[in-house]
């Protein structure tokens, strides 16, 4: 019972910052694209990273899948240090990554079996049992094992992605980050594939780390959030305890920003203050609550 | 509704290629009455792009042919009347906002460069003209209405100095540099961030509000419908499956179809009505 509890993934102040150069190829200073953010996600759980683009929540999945080296912080898996081995065959049977765009994240010269099987073929699954392995695979993300024999170009959206999910289960892994996995398709595909996305995770016991911008799909899929923001998380907690009171500015502009279908859901966006008749922008408000903090502060005291 | 100015009748378009010919659009009725706010609703596929494209004129022919129907602007339909009668309403009273901001700018003009080009060709067409001077202080007029701070400063730059949020600012300057009737926006702002879309689509409603326009939006977010219209139309595989005032139908959706893609949307709430729910283990 105690593993259940324990952490599976633990991020320990990350860090990164990429170098800016000028045009004659000298180093001039450089960005901050993640500033020591430090979260964990539960085995079993789904740790939802919402923020606006430039916010380094790709940069996040990038560090912890091994794509990127982090300049700073530690990586825990199961409580042992894994920062030195990010991107090693060891650590991706353990890791995968569900990319956004299935257009792109499938090889248009290979056909689905063939896809499915780089990752079995990297750790020596044996080659006898790939068929089957591959069948069975495709049948766990709800397509026909016929689908094998198939180019990316024959499949919708929706069975590409599922595709892309058979691919990162391929090697059993324990962790899976999806970095926007359902933000090019339609909505009525979206359902189906986070439907799928649940059960596997459940029958399989799998840990996710789900990054997304749309606020309305975390709030149904993740059990806790992080809410970042230029590099930072600001806010984090349980879903439902960010979504119903949430207590910084840009969270609270964030989820105002919303566009909803009910009267209920708008019930629940919080006001937002108009700053000369239009909705601020997220440095605005920030700027604009910073100058009432420092006035107020005289009149308590 | 009676008395639209712009309305679709009946309209079915087809696709032929490599010698098979698809139906896209199978008799479309769609009507904007002047000063309202009409929505388009619908996935991938389901011909709302391909709608807008026949309104203005914008479809590739061949491969696409109009098989039957009109489009009515003003009780006139564009469909038979000339191609230079029809490019001067087009680019004039009925405007149009792009979707992406990132690629409906040009690169190498200044955003002056590509206002006061449209508003001359808009001046031509409709038999006026004005000096650079007079071209110039209108585009800046028209920058100063979609709440641009510094409308000199925005004008002298190019796209790619602007974020995105003030690129599809320009985009809608644009629209509105040749004081349209009638304004078009297809998905504007889902290229944006979340709280730069919200800015977006008020300033929309607002300056549709302020100027009296009529506005069709085609999107596939029924949050963007909920937010900026009050009739919709929503379109399945071609065909206008449902039309309503936009509070009934999210209320009561009458067609199955409404229904599920309302139902597919996921809640604010983190409630999930009526998903098909597997059976728990």
């Amino acid at each position: 019972m105690n593993a259940r509890q324990s952490p599976l993934l633990e991020i320990v102040d990350l860090a990164k910052t990429f170098p800016v150069y000028n045009a004659f190829g000298s180093r001039v200073g450089e960005v901050t694209a993640v500033d020591h953010v430090s979260f964990s996600i539960r085995r079993g759980g789904v740790y939802g990273l919402a923020g606006e683009s430039g916010s380094g929540k790709s940069t996040i999945a990038r560090l912890i899948m091994g794509l990127l080296t982090p300049t700073g912080g530690d990586v825990l898996l199961a409580g042992s240090n894994i920062t030195g081995t990010l991107g090693t065959r060891a650590h991706s049977r353990q890791v995968q990554m569900v990319f956004q765009n299935p257009g792109s994240s499938l090889n248009p010269r290979r056909t689905i079996g063939q896809s499915v099987a780089v990752p079995l073929e990297a750790h020596g699954h044996p080659r006898a049992d790939r068929r089957r392995r591959i069948s069975e695979l495709l049948e766990m993300v709800q397509l026909p094992a016929s689908f094998a024999e198939r180019y990316p170009h024959e499949l919708s959206g929706g069975q590409k992605q599922r595709v892309a999910i058979a691919r990162a289960l391929a090697v059993a892994p324990q962790l899976v980050v999806l970095d926007e996995p359902t933000s090019a398709l339609d909505v009525s595909v979206q359902a189906k594939v986070i439907d799928l996305l649940t059960s596997l995770g459940r029958q399989l016991d799998l840990t996710y780390l789900f990054i997304s911008h749309d606020l309305s799909l975390m709030r149904n899929f993740a059990d806790e959030v992080g809410v970042l923001y230029r590099g930072r998380i600001v806010e984090s907690g349980p879903t439902a305890k960010v979504f119903e009171h949430p207590e910084h500015d840009y969270t609270r502009l964030l989820i105002a920003s919303v566009p909803v279908i009910s009267a209920e859901e708008e019930a629940l966006r919080p006001k937002i203050p108009l700053i000369d008749g239009e909705i601020p922008t997220a440095e605005k408000l920030l700027a604009l609550r910073e100058s009432q903090r420092t006035i107020e502060v005289p009149k308590r005291t | 509704m009676s008395e639209a100015l712009l309305s679709v009748r009946d309209l079915s378009v087809e696709f032929t290629t490599y010698g098979r010919t698809q139906p896209v659009l199978r008799g479309v009725n769609l009507d904007v009455p002047a000063r309202s706010h009409v929505a388009l609703v619908g996935e991938s596929g389901s011909g709302k792009t391909v709608t807008m494209k026949s309104i203005m004129g914008l479809l590739h022919m061949p491969p696409a042919s109009i098989s039957s129907g009109a489009i009515l602007y003003d009780g006139r339909d564009l469909l038979t009347m000339s191609r230079r009668e029809r490019l001067k309403l087009t680019s004039t009273d009925m405007s149009m906002v792009f979707q992406d901001p990132m690629s409906s700018l040009n690169p190498v003009f200044t955003i002056a460069d590509q206002m006061s080009t449209i508003l001359k060709y808009a001046d031509r067409r409709l038999g006026r003209s004005r000096s650079g001077r007079e071209r110039m202080q209108r585009v800046l007029e028209v920058l100063a209405q979609v709440r641009m701070r510094e409308p000199e400063r925005v004008a002298r730059s190019y796209p790619i100095m602007l974020s995105g949020g003030m690129r599809q600012r320009v985009l809608i300057a644009m629209a509105l540099l040749s004081e349209p009737r009638l304004l078009i926006a297809d998905e504007p702002g889902t290229a944006l961030d979340v709280t730069t879309q919200a800015q977006i689509l008020k300033l929309l409603k607002d300056l549709v509000e302020e100027r009296g326009l009529a506005l069709l939006m085609i999107t596939h977010n029924l949050g963007v419908v909920r937010e900026t219209s009050d009739y919709v139309y929503v379109m399945h595989k071609g065909v206008v499956v449902e039309e309503a005032p936009t509070a009934d139908l999210f209320a009561s959706p009458k067609v199955d179809y409404t229904r599920s893609l309302i139902d597919a949307v996921p809640r604010l709430t983190g409630a999930r009505p009526a998903m098909p729910v597997e059976a728990a283990p």
